[in-house]
Protein backbone atom coordinates (compact mmCIF):
# COMPACT_ATOMS: atom_id res chain seq x y z
CA UNK A 1 0.00 0.00 0.00
CA UNK A 2 1.29 3.46 -0.86
CA UNK A 3 0.44 6.51 1.25
CA UNK A 4 0.49 9.81 -0.64
CA UNK A 5 1.84 11.59 2.46
CA UNK A 6 3.50 9.64 5.24
CA UNK A 7 2.42 10.23 8.81
CA UNK A 8 4.58 12.44 11.00
CA UNK A 9 7.36 13.01 11.87
CA UNK A 10 8.08 14.61 8.51
CA UNK A 11 11.82 14.46 8.80
CA UNK A 12 14.34 13.16 6.34
CA UNK A 13 15.61 9.88 7.75
CA UNK A 14 18.92 8.22 7.07
CA UNK A 15 17.50 4.87 6.23
CA UNK A 16 19.54 3.47 3.45
CA UNK A 17 22.74 1.58 3.85
CA UNK A 18 24.67 3.08 0.97
CA UNK A 19 23.93 6.64 2.10
CA UNK A 20 25.03 5.78 5.62
CA UNK A 21 28.22 4.19 4.34
CA UNK A 22 28.96 7.21 2.12
CA UNK A 23 28.62 9.53 5.10
CA UNK A 24 30.89 7.37 7.23
CA UNK A 25 33.50 7.40 4.47
CA UNK A 26 33.20 11.15 4.16
CA UNK A 27 33.75 11.45 7.91
CA UNK A 28 36.87 9.27 7.59
CA UNK A 29 38.39 11.70 5.10
CA UNK A 30 40.12 14.09 7.55
CA UNK A 31 41.72 11.17 9.41
CA UNK A 32 42.75 9.58 6.14
CA UNK A 33 44.40 12.79 4.95
CA UNK A 34 46.18 13.19 8.28
CA UNK A 35 47.51 9.63 8.01
CA UNK A 36 48.71 10.32 4.47
CA UNK A 37 50.42 13.51 5.58
CA UNK A 38 52.20 11.96 8.53
CA UNK A 39 53.06 8.52 7.17
CA UNK A 40 53.49 9.06 3.47
CA UNK A 41 52.77 7.05 0.35
CA UNK A 42 52.51 3.70 2.08
CA UNK A 43 49.11 4.71 3.46
CA UNK A 44 47.88 5.31 -0.08
CA UNK A 45 49.06 1.87 -1.20
CA UNK A 46 47.33 0.27 1.76
CA UNK A 47 44.11 2.12 0.95
CA UNK A 48 44.24 1.06 -2.69
CA UNK A 49 45.17 -2.55 -2.00
CA UNK A 50 42.55 -2.96 0.72
CA UNK A 51 39.65 -1.37 -1.14
CA UNK A 52 40.38 -3.13 -4.44
CA UNK A 53 40.76 -6.49 -2.69
CA UNK A 54 37.61 -5.85 -0.67
CA UNK A 55 35.54 -5.07 -3.77
CA UNK A 56 36.92 -8.03 -5.72
CA UNK A 57 36.43 -10.45 -2.83
CA UNK A 58 32.93 -9.18 -2.13
CA UNK A 59 31.95 -9.51 -5.79
CA UNK A 60 33.39 -13.00 -6.03
CA UNK A 61 31.67 -14.17 -2.84
CA UNK A 62 28.32 -12.65 -3.82
CA UNK A 63 28.57 -14.35 -7.19
CA UNK A 64 29.52 -17.63 -5.53
CA UNK A 65 26.61 -17.39 -3.11
CA UNK A 66 24.16 -16.49 -5.87
CA UNK A 67 23.37 -13.02 -4.50
CA UNK A 68 23.05 -9.81 -6.47
CA UNK A 69 26.55 -8.55 -7.08
CA UNK A 70 25.49 -5.05 -8.08
CA UNK A 71 23.37 -4.30 -5.00
CA UNK A 72 25.88 -5.98 -2.73
CA UNK A 73 28.77 -3.91 -3.99
CA UNK A 74 26.70 -0.77 -4.30
CA UNK A 75 25.95 -0.52 -0.60
CA UNK A 76 29.57 0.40 0.05
CA UNK A 77 29.95 -1.80 3.10
CA UNK A 78 32.83 -3.79 1.59
CA UNK A 79 34.54 -0.57 0.59
CA UNK A 80 34.23 0.73 4.14
CA UNK A 81 35.64 -2.48 5.60
CA UNK A 82 38.61 -2.14 3.25
CA UNK A 83 39.15 1.49 4.25
CA UNK A 84 38.98 0.77 7.98
CA UNK A 85 41.43 -2.10 7.70
CA UNK A 86 43.79 -0.06 5.52
CA UNK A 87 43.88 2.72 8.10
CA UNK A 88 44.92 0.25 10.81
CA UNK A 89 47.82 -1.28 8.89
CA UNK A 90 51.47 -0.21 9.03
CA UNK A 91 52.26 1.85 5.90
CA UNK A 92 55.44 0.00 4.96
CA UNK A 93 54.00 -3.50 5.18
CA UNK A 94 54.57 -5.68 2.11
CA UNK A 95 51.67 -5.71 -0.39
CA UNK A 96 50.39 -9.14 0.62
CA UNK A 97 49.64 -8.00 4.17
CA UNK A 98 46.65 -5.79 3.21
CA UNK A 99 45.56 -8.35 0.63
CA UNK A 100 45.49 -11.31 3.02
CA UNK A 101 43.87 -9.26 5.78
CA UNK A 102 41.13 -7.95 3.51
CA UNK A 103 40.48 -11.36 1.99
CA UNK A 104 40.05 -12.80 5.45
CA UNK A 105 37.83 -9.92 6.54
CA UNK A 106 35.47 -10.13 3.57
CA UNK A 107 35.48 -13.84 2.77
CA UNK A 108 35.58 -15.40 6.24
CA UNK A 109 34.44 -12.76 8.72
CA UNK A 110 31.69 -11.28 6.56
CA UNK A 111 30.42 -13.49 3.75
CA UNK A 112 30.85 -16.92 5.33
CA UNK A 113 28.76 -15.71 8.26
CA UNK A 114 25.99 -14.66 5.88
CA UNK A 115 27.03 -11.30 4.50
CA UNK A 116 26.09 -7.77 5.49
CA UNK A 117 23.97 -7.73 8.63
CA UNK A 118 24.79 -11.25 9.75
CA UNK A 119 28.43 -11.00 10.77
CA UNK A 120 28.82 -11.24 14.54
CA UNK A 121 32.34 -9.78 14.42
CA UNK A 122 33.58 -6.56 12.89
CA UNK A 123 35.17 -7.79 9.63
CA UNK A 124 37.93 -5.18 9.48
CA UNK A 125 39.04 -6.00 13.02
CA UNK A 126 39.00 -9.74 12.32
CA UNK A 127 41.29 -9.07 9.38
CA UNK A 128 43.56 -6.96 11.55
CA UNK A 129 43.76 -9.54 14.33
CA UNK A 130 44.51 -12.34 11.86
CA UNK A 131 47.38 -10.26 10.53
CA UNK A 132 48.84 -9.23 13.87
CA UNK A 133 48.65 -12.79 15.18
CA UNK A 134 50.07 -14.35 12.03
CA UNK A 135 52.66 -11.82 10.89
CA UNK A 136 53.89 -9.95 13.98
CA UNK A 137 57.09 -8.83 12.28
CA UNK A 138 55.52 -7.26 9.19
CA UNK A 139 52.90 -5.56 11.35
CA UNK A 140 55.53 -3.39 13.04
CA UNK A 141 56.68 -1.63 9.85
CA UNK A 142 55.58 1.86 10.82
CA UNK A 143 57.84 4.70 9.69
CA UNK A 144 58.52 7.60 12.04
CA UNK A 145 55.87 10.26 11.38
CA UNK A 146 56.70 13.31 9.31
CA UNK A 147 58.85 15.73 11.25
CA UNK A 148 60.44 13.05 13.44
CA UNK A 149 63.72 11.42 12.51
CA UNK A 150 64.56 10.88 8.85
CA UNK A 151 62.43 12.18 6.01
CA UNK A 152 59.60 9.94 4.77
CA UNK A 153 60.42 7.67 1.83
CA UNK A 154 59.64 9.18 -1.58
CA UNK A 155 57.00 7.60 -3.82
CA UNK A 156 59.28 5.39 -5.93
CA UNK A 157 61.16 4.02 -2.93
CA UNK A 158 57.93 3.20 -1.09
CA UNK A 159 56.57 1.51 -4.21
CA UNK A 160 59.66 -0.69 -4.54
CA UNK A 161 59.64 -1.53 -0.83
CA UNK A 162 55.96 -2.45 -0.66
CA UNK A 163 55.67 -4.39 -3.90
CA UNK A 164 59.13 -5.84 -4.40
CA UNK A 165 60.55 -5.82 -0.90
CA UNK A 166 63.56 -3.81 -2.11
CA UNK A 167 65.01 -1.40 0.42
CA UNK A 168 66.38 1.97 -0.71
CA UNK A 169 70.17 1.98 -1.10
CA UNK A 170 72.02 2.30 2.18
CA UNK A 171 68.93 1.80 4.34
CA UNK A 172 67.87 -1.06 6.57
CA UNK A 173 64.39 -1.90 7.78
CA UNK A 174 65.41 -0.57 11.18
CA UNK A 175 66.55 2.78 9.78
CA UNK A 176 63.29 3.52 7.96
CA UNK A 177 60.90 2.29 10.63
CA UNK A 178 60.37 3.47 14.19
CA UNK A 179 58.48 2.34 17.24
CA UNK A 180 54.95 3.70 17.49
CA UNK A 181 54.40 5.75 20.64
CA UNK A 182 52.41 2.90 22.18
CA UNK A 183 55.27 0.52 21.39
CA UNK A 184 57.74 2.96 22.89
CA UNK A 185 55.61 3.30 26.03
CA UNK A 186 55.31 -0.47 26.43
CA UNK A 187 59.05 -1.02 25.94
CA UNK A 188 59.92 1.93 28.19
CA UNK A 189 57.78 0.73 31.07
CA UNK A 190 59.24 -2.73 30.57
CA UNK A 191 62.69 -1.22 31.22
CA UNK A 192 61.37 0.63 34.31
CA UNK A 193 61.78 4.02 32.63
CA UNK A 194 59.54 6.70 34.06
CA UNK A 195 56.76 8.27 32.00
CA UNK A 196 58.63 11.57 31.80
CA UNK A 197 61.74 9.81 30.47
CA UNK A 198 59.68 7.96 27.89
CA UNK A 199 57.88 11.06 26.65
CA UNK A 200 61.16 12.95 26.30
CA UNK A 201 61.64 11.05 23.02
CA UNK A 202 60.80 13.01 19.86
CA UNK A 203 58.20 10.33 19.08
CA UNK A 204 55.90 11.97 21.61
CA UNK A 205 53.94 15.16 21.13
CA UNK A 206 51.98 17.43 23.42
CA UNK A 207 49.07 15.05 24.06
CA UNK A 208 49.82 11.69 22.50
CA UNK A 209 52.38 10.56 19.97
CA UNK A 210 53.84 13.04 17.52
CA UNK A 211 51.61 12.99 14.45
CA UNK A 212 49.30 10.47 16.06
CA UNK A 213 47.63 13.17 18.15
CA UNK A 214 46.67 15.05 14.98
CA UNK A 215 45.48 11.89 13.28
CA UNK A 216 43.35 11.13 16.31
CA UNK A 217 42.07 14.70 16.40
CA UNK A 218 41.06 14.38 12.74
CA UNK A 219 39.15 11.19 13.46
CA UNK A 220 37.55 12.91 16.43
CA UNK A 221 36.41 15.74 14.16
CA UNK A 222 34.97 13.28 11.64
CA UNK A 223 33.27 11.41 14.46
CA UNK A 224 31.69 14.54 15.89
CA UNK A 225 30.39 15.40 12.43
CA UNK A 226 28.80 11.94 12.21
CA UNK A 227 27.22 12.44 15.63
CA UNK A 228 25.81 15.78 14.53
CA UNK A 229 24.39 14.23 11.35
CA UNK A 230 22.86 11.41 13.32
CA UNK A 231 24.90 8.80 11.47
CA UNK A 232 25.96 7.24 14.77
CA UNK A 233 24.52 7.45 18.27
CA UNK A 234 26.47 9.12 21.07
CA UNK A 235 26.44 6.21 23.54
CA UNK A 236 29.21 4.02 22.14
CA UNK A 237 31.93 6.63 21.48
CA UNK A 238 31.20 8.45 24.73
CA UNK A 239 31.34 5.20 26.69
CA UNK A 240 34.54 4.03 25.00
CA UNK A 241 36.39 7.30 25.54
CA UNK A 242 34.83 7.86 28.96
CA UNK A 243 35.79 4.43 30.27
CA UNK A 244 39.32 4.74 28.92
CA UNK A 245 39.72 8.20 30.42
CA UNK A 246 38.14 7.38 33.78
CA UNK A 247 40.08 4.16 34.20
CA UNK A 248 43.46 5.64 33.26
CA UNK A 249 43.06 8.61 35.63
CA UNK A 250 43.46 6.96 39.06
CA UNK A 251 46.48 4.93 37.90
CA UNK A 252 48.18 8.02 36.50
CA UNK A 253 47.27 10.07 39.56
CA UNK A 254 48.63 7.45 41.94
CA UNK A 255 51.82 6.76 40.01
CA UNK A 256 52.54 9.28 37.30
CA UNK A 257 55.90 7.64 36.62
CA UNK A 258 54.67 4.15 36.01
CA UNK A 259 51.56 4.75 33.90
CA UNK A 260 50.77 6.59 30.69
CA UNK A 261 48.70 9.76 30.99
CA UNK A 262 44.95 9.65 30.27
CA UNK A 263 45.27 12.14 27.41
CA UNK A 264 47.99 10.01 25.88
CA UNK A 265 45.58 7.07 25.85
CA UNK A 266 42.88 9.16 24.20
CA UNK A 267 45.18 10.56 21.50
CA UNK A 268 47.35 7.57 20.61
CA UNK A 269 47.04 4.53 18.45
CA UNK A 270 43.59 3.66 17.20
CA UNK A 271 41.58 5.21 20.05
CA UNK A 272 39.53 7.73 18.09
CA UNK A 273 39.26 5.58 14.97
CA UNK A 274 38.06 2.73 17.17
CA UNK A 275 35.64 4.75 19.28
CA UNK A 276 33.85 6.53 16.42
CA UNK A 277 34.27 4.34 13.37
CA UNK A 278 34.92 0.76 14.45
CA UNK A 279 33.04 0.21 17.70
CA UNK A 280 29.95 1.87 16.22
CA UNK A 281 29.55 -0.69 13.44
CA UNK A 282 25.76 -1.15 13.56
CA UNK A 283 25.91 -4.85 12.75
CA UNK A 284 28.31 -6.17 15.35
CA UNK A 285 27.72 -3.65 18.18
CA UNK A 286 25.05 -3.76 20.88
CA UNK A 287 21.82 -2.13 19.74
CA UNK A 288 19.83 -1.04 22.79
CA UNK A 289 20.61 2.45 24.17
CA UNK A 290 21.67 1.18 27.58
CA UNK A 291 23.41 -1.78 26.01
CA UNK A 292 25.52 0.54 23.87
CA UNK A 293 26.82 2.22 27.00
CA UNK A 294 27.87 -1.11 28.51
CA UNK A 295 29.32 -2.25 25.21
CA UNK A 296 31.35 0.93 24.76
CA UNK A 297 32.51 0.96 28.36
CA UNK A 298 33.66 -2.65 27.97
CA UNK A 299 35.76 -1.68 24.97
CA UNK A 300 37.29 1.29 26.81
CA UNK A 301 38.21 -0.85 29.82
CA UNK A 302 39.65 -3.64 27.67
CA UNK A 303 41.72 -1.20 25.61
CA UNK A 304 43.26 0.15 28.81
CA UNK A 305 43.88 -3.31 30.24
CA UNK A 306 45.49 -4.61 27.04
CA UNK A 307 47.62 -1.52 26.52
CA UNK A 308 48.82 -1.44 30.11
CA UNK A 309 49.25 -5.10 31.02
CA UNK A 310 48.67 -7.02 27.80
CA UNK A 311 51.11 -8.45 25.31
CA UNK A 312 50.24 -6.10 22.44
CA UNK A 313 50.93 -2.36 22.32
CA UNK A 314 47.40 -1.46 21.19
CA UNK A 315 44.23 -3.29 22.11
CA UNK A 316 41.41 -1.70 20.13
CA UNK A 317 40.96 -4.62 17.73
CA UNK A 318 40.95 -7.25 20.46
CA UNK A 319 38.67 -5.16 22.68
CA UNK A 320 36.15 -4.66 19.86
CA UNK A 321 36.09 -8.36 18.98
CA UNK A 322 35.68 -9.41 22.61
CA UNK A 323 32.79 -7.01 23.09
CA UNK A 324 31.27 -8.12 19.74
CA UNK A 325 31.09 -11.52 21.35
CA UNK A 326 29.32 -10.05 24.37
CA UNK A 327 26.92 -7.86 22.37
CA UNK A 328 24.01 -10.35 22.10
CA UNK A 329 24.12 -10.96 25.87
CA UNK A 330 24.26 -7.24 26.57
CA UNK A 331 21.26 -6.69 24.31
CA UNK A 332 19.38 -9.47 26.06
CA UNK A 333 19.81 -7.88 29.50
CA UNK A 334 19.22 -4.28 28.44
CA UNK A 335 16.06 -4.61 26.40
CA UNK A 336 14.08 -1.39 26.79
CA UNK A 337 10.72 -1.59 28.53
CA UNK A 338 7.93 -2.03 26.02
CA UNK A 339 5.50 0.89 26.15
CA UNK A 340 2.51 -0.01 28.28
CA UNK A 341 4.29 -2.87 30.05
CA UNK A 342 5.96 -2.84 33.45
CA UNK A 343 9.43 -4.11 34.13
CA UNK A 344 8.85 -7.49 35.64
CA UNK B 1 20.13 -49.23 9.44
CA UNK B 2 21.47 -52.32 7.83
CA UNK B 3 24.90 -53.38 8.98
CA UNK B 4 26.41 -54.91 5.93
CA UNK B 5 30.19 -54.63 5.76
CA UNK B 6 29.83 -52.24 2.87
CA UNK B 7 27.64 -49.91 4.93
CA UNK B 8 29.94 -50.12 7.94
CA UNK B 9 32.90 -49.05 5.84
CA UNK B 10 31.03 -46.28 4.08
CA UNK B 11 29.68 -45.01 7.39
CA UNK B 12 33.07 -44.91 9.04
CA UNK B 13 34.88 -43.27 6.16
CA UNK B 14 32.30 -40.81 4.96
CA UNK B 15 28.61 -40.76 5.91
CA UNK B 16 29.19 -40.86 9.64
CA UNK B 17 32.79 -39.67 9.79
CA UNK B 18 33.59 -38.98 13.43
CA UNK B 19 35.27 -35.66 12.84
CA UNK B 20 33.24 -34.27 9.96
CA UNK B 21 29.75 -35.45 10.92
CA UNK B 22 29.60 -36.54 14.54
CA UNK B 23 32.14 -33.92 15.64
CA UNK B 24 33.55 -36.33 18.19
CA UNK B 25 37.15 -36.47 19.35
CA UNK B 26 37.68 -32.81 18.54
CA UNK B 27 40.25 -32.22 21.28
CA UNK B 28 43.02 -34.36 19.75
CA UNK B 29 41.75 -33.51 16.28
CA UNK B 30 42.33 -29.82 16.84
CA UNK B 31 45.38 -30.09 19.08
CA UNK B 32 47.78 -32.32 17.17
CA UNK B 33 47.10 -31.48 13.55
CA UNK B 34 49.86 -28.90 13.33
CA UNK B 35 51.66 -31.07 10.81
CA UNK B 36 50.74 -33.98 8.58
CA UNK B 37 53.04 -36.41 10.36
CA UNK B 38 51.61 -35.58 13.79
CA UNK B 39 48.09 -36.10 12.49
CA UNK B 40 49.01 -39.40 10.88
CA UNK B 41 50.72 -40.61 14.05
CA UNK B 42 47.81 -39.90 16.32
CA UNK B 43 45.33 -41.17 13.73
CA UNK B 44 47.05 -44.54 13.46
CA UNK B 45 47.31 -44.84 17.25
CA UNK B 46 43.60 -44.11 17.54
CA UNK B 47 42.79 -46.58 14.76
CA UNK B 48 44.74 -49.33 16.50
CA UNK B 49 42.96 -48.55 19.77
CA UNK B 50 39.56 -48.58 18.09
CA UNK B 51 40.13 -51.86 16.30
CA UNK B 52 41.42 -53.56 19.44
CA UNK B 53 38.80 -52.15 21.78
CA UNK B 54 35.91 -52.89 19.40
CA UNK B 55 37.09 -56.47 18.99
CA UNK B 56 37.54 -57.03 22.72
CA UNK B 57 34.23 -55.43 23.64
CA UNK B 58 32.47 -57.53 21.03
CA UNK B 59 34.12 -60.69 22.39
CA UNK B 60 32.98 -60.08 25.96
CA UNK B 61 29.59 -58.62 25.09
CA UNK B 62 27.67 -61.68 26.26
CA UNK B 63 29.62 -62.01 29.53
CA UNK B 64 29.21 -58.44 30.74
CA UNK B 65 26.00 -57.51 32.51
CA UNK B 66 24.47 -54.29 31.20
CA UNK B 67 24.68 -52.63 34.65
CA UNK B 68 28.48 -52.69 34.68
CA UNK B 69 29.20 -52.47 30.99
CA UNK B 70 30.56 -48.90 31.00
CA UNK B 71 33.22 -49.51 33.68
CA UNK B 72 34.21 -52.68 31.89
CA UNK B 73 34.53 -50.86 28.57
CA UNK B 74 36.61 -48.17 30.23
CA UNK B 75 38.94 -50.77 31.73
CA UNK B 76 39.36 -52.48 28.37
CA UNK B 77 40.04 -49.24 26.56
CA UNK B 78 42.45 -48.03 29.23
CA UNK B 79 44.44 -51.25 29.04
CA UNK B 80 44.66 -51.07 25.28
CA UNK B 81 45.71 -47.42 25.31
CA UNK B 82 48.39 -48.21 27.87
CA UNK B 83 49.75 -50.94 25.61
CA UNK B 84 49.79 -48.58 22.65
CA UNK B 85 51.35 -45.77 24.65
CA UNK B 86 54.16 -47.99 25.91
CA UNK B 87 54.79 -49.40 22.43
CA UNK B 88 54.95 -45.95 20.89
CA UNK B 89 57.33 -44.86 23.62
CA UNK B 90 59.51 -47.82 22.71
CA UNK B 91 59.36 -47.79 18.92
CA UNK B 92 58.46 -44.22 17.91
CA UNK B 93 60.05 -42.32 20.74
CA UNK B 94 60.40 -38.96 18.91
CA UNK B 95 56.82 -39.00 17.73
CA UNK B 96 55.73 -40.04 21.21
CA UNK B 97 57.47 -36.98 22.64
CA UNK B 98 55.79 -34.66 20.13
CA UNK B 99 52.29 -36.05 20.61
CA UNK B 100 52.86 -36.09 24.37
CA UNK B 101 49.76 -36.10 26.49
CA UNK B 102 47.48 -36.82 23.54
CA UNK B 103 48.54 -40.46 23.36
CA UNK B 104 47.32 -41.36 26.87
CA UNK B 105 44.37 -39.07 26.26
CA UNK B 106 43.15 -41.37 23.49
CA UNK B 107 41.48 -43.17 26.38
CA UNK B 108 39.15 -40.21 26.84
CA UNK B 109 38.40 -39.89 23.13
CA UNK B 110 34.62 -40.21 23.06
CA UNK B 111 34.77 -41.89 19.67
CA UNK B 112 36.20 -45.03 21.24
CA UNK B 113 33.74 -45.53 24.07
CA UNK B 114 31.03 -44.37 21.68
CA UNK B 115 31.77 -47.14 19.19
CA UNK B 116 32.12 -49.67 22.00
CA UNK B 117 28.75 -48.79 23.44
CA UNK B 118 26.81 -48.07 20.25
CA UNK B 119 28.25 -50.70 17.95
CA UNK B 120 30.70 -53.25 19.26
CA UNK B 121 28.61 -54.33 22.26
CA UNK B 122 25.79 -55.38 19.93
CA UNK B 123 27.59 -56.85 16.96
CA UNK B 124 29.63 -59.96 16.17
CA UNK B 125 33.41 -59.75 16.28
CA UNK B 126 34.03 -59.46 12.55
CA UNK B 127 31.75 -56.48 12.10
CA UNK B 128 33.02 -54.80 15.25
CA UNK B 129 36.59 -55.09 14.00
CA UNK B 130 35.72 -53.69 10.57
CA UNK B 131 33.78 -50.86 12.20
CA UNK B 132 36.73 -49.99 14.40
CA UNK B 133 39.07 -49.94 11.42
CA UNK B 134 36.69 -47.93 9.24
CA UNK B 135 35.97 -45.32 11.90
CA UNK B 136 39.65 -45.12 12.76
CA UNK B 137 40.76 -44.72 9.16
CA UNK B 138 38.08 -42.10 8.58
CA UNK B 139 39.40 -40.21 11.60
CA UNK B 140 42.99 -40.66 10.42
CA UNK B 141 42.21 -39.34 6.94
CA UNK B 142 40.66 -36.24 8.44
CA UNK B 143 43.66 -35.73 10.73
CA UNK B 144 46.01 -36.11 7.78
CA UNK B 145 44.10 -33.70 5.54
CA UNK B 146 43.75 -31.11 8.28
CA UNK B 147 47.39 -31.57 9.29
CA UNK B 148 48.54 -31.17 5.70
CA UNK B 149 46.42 -28.06 5.25
CA UNK B 150 47.75 -26.44 8.40
CA UNK B 151 51.32 -27.45 7.65
CA UNK B 152 51.20 -26.02 4.14
CA UNK B 153 49.67 -22.73 5.20
CA UNK B 154 51.47 -22.44 8.49
CA UNK B 155 54.98 -23.51 7.56
CA UNK B 156 54.98 -23.91 3.78
CA UNK B 157 56.20 -27.49 4.10
CA UNK B 158 54.77 -30.99 3.85
CA UNK B 159 55.99 -34.22 5.48
CA UNK B 160 58.21 -32.31 7.88
CA UNK B 161 59.82 -34.58 10.49
CA UNK B 162 58.65 -37.69 8.68
CA UNK B 163 61.64 -39.53 10.16
CA UNK B 164 59.75 -39.72 13.45
CA UNK B 165 57.46 -42.29 11.87
CA UNK B 166 59.31 -43.75 8.92
CA UNK B 167 62.86 -43.90 10.20
CA UNK B 168 66.03 -42.09 9.19
CA UNK B 169 65.48 -42.63 5.47
CA UNK B 170 62.53 -40.26 5.62
CA UNK B 171 64.49 -37.38 7.11
CA UNK B 172 64.71 -35.55 3.79
CA UNK B 173 61.13 -36.21 2.67
CA UNK B 174 60.19 -32.69 3.70
CA UNK B 175 58.77 -30.78 0.75
CA UNK B 176 59.30 -27.04 0.72
CA UNK B 177 56.51 -25.66 -1.39
CA UNK B 178 57.91 -22.21 -1.98
CA UNK B 179 61.38 -20.92 -1.44
CA UNK B 180 60.90 -17.88 0.74
CA UNK B 181 57.77 -18.49 2.77
CA UNK B 182 57.17 -16.43 5.90
CA UNK B 183 54.75 -18.85 7.48
CA UNK B 184 51.30 -17.92 8.70
CA UNK B 185 51.23 -18.36 12.43
CA UNK B 186 47.44 -18.37 12.56
CA UNK B 187 47.20 -21.72 10.81
CA UNK B 188 49.52 -23.31 13.36
CA UNK B 189 47.66 -21.83 16.35
CA UNK B 190 44.35 -23.29 17.62
CA UNK B 191 42.12 -20.86 15.64
CA UNK B 192 43.64 -22.25 12.45
CA UNK B 193 42.53 -25.74 13.47
CA UNK B 194 38.96 -24.59 14.05
CA UNK B 195 38.85 -22.66 10.79
CA UNK B 196 40.35 -25.55 8.86
CA UNK B 197 37.91 -28.05 10.33
CA UNK B 198 34.99 -25.73 9.60
CA UNK B 199 36.05 -25.40 5.98
CA UNK B 200 36.48 -29.17 5.63
CA UNK B 201 32.98 -29.76 7.05
CA UNK B 202 31.60 -27.21 4.60
CA UNK B 203 33.42 -28.98 1.77
CA UNK B 204 31.97 -32.34 2.77
CA UNK B 205 28.44 -30.93 2.92
CA UNK B 206 28.96 -29.32 -0.45
CA UNK B 207 30.10 -32.60 -2.00
CA UNK B 208 27.17 -34.45 -0.42
CA UNK B 209 24.71 -31.95 -1.82
CA UNK B 210 26.23 -32.13 -5.28
CA UNK B 211 25.98 -35.92 -5.22
CA UNK B 212 22.38 -35.77 -4.09
CA UNK B 213 21.52 -33.38 -6.89
CA UNK B 214 23.24 -35.60 -9.40
CA UNK B 215 21.34 -38.62 -8.11
CA UNK B 216 18.06 -36.72 -8.32
CA UNK B 217 18.75 -35.54 -11.84
CA UNK B 218 19.42 -39.00 -13.20
CA UNK B 219 16.67 -41.27 -11.86
CA UNK B 220 16.50 -43.29 -15.10
CA UNK B 221 19.87 -44.92 -14.54
CA UNK B 222 19.24 -45.64 -10.87
CA UNK B 223 21.33 -48.59 -9.76
CA UNK B 224 18.50 -49.72 -7.45
CA UNK B 225 15.70 -51.13 -9.60
CA UNK B 226 13.42 -51.58 -6.57
CA UNK B 227 13.17 -47.82 -6.08
CA UNK B 228 12.10 -47.16 -9.64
Amino acid sequence: MEFPARPSPHLPVVNDVSRLMRQVMLALLPGMLAMLWYFGWGVLFNLLLCTLTALAAEAAMLQFRGKGVRTGLGDGSALLTGLLLALSLPPLAPWWIPVIGTLFAIVVAKQLYGGLGYNPFNPAMVGFVVLIVSFPLQMTLWPAPRGVGEALLPFADTLRLVFAGVLPAGETLDSITAATPLDAAKTGFGLFDTWSEITASPLFGALGGAGWEWINAAYLAGGLWMLRRGVIQWQIPVAVLGALFVLSNPFFAADSDGFASPLFHLFSGATMLGAFFIATDPVSAATTPRGRLWYGAGIGVLVYLIRTWGGYPDGVAFAVLLMNMAAPTIDYYTRPRVFGHRDS
Amino acid sequence: MSTSYRNIIRDGLWTNNTGLVQLLGLCPLLAVTGTLVNGLGLGLATTATLAASNTTVSLVRKLVRPEVRIPVFVLIIASIVTIIELSMNAFFHDLYKVLGIFIPLIVTNCVIIGRAEAFASRQPVGKALVDGLAIGIGFTLLLVVLGALREIIGHGTLFAQAHMMFGEAARDWTLHLTGNYHGMLLAVLPPGAFLGLGLLIALKNHIDRRMEQRAAQAPAVSPHPETA
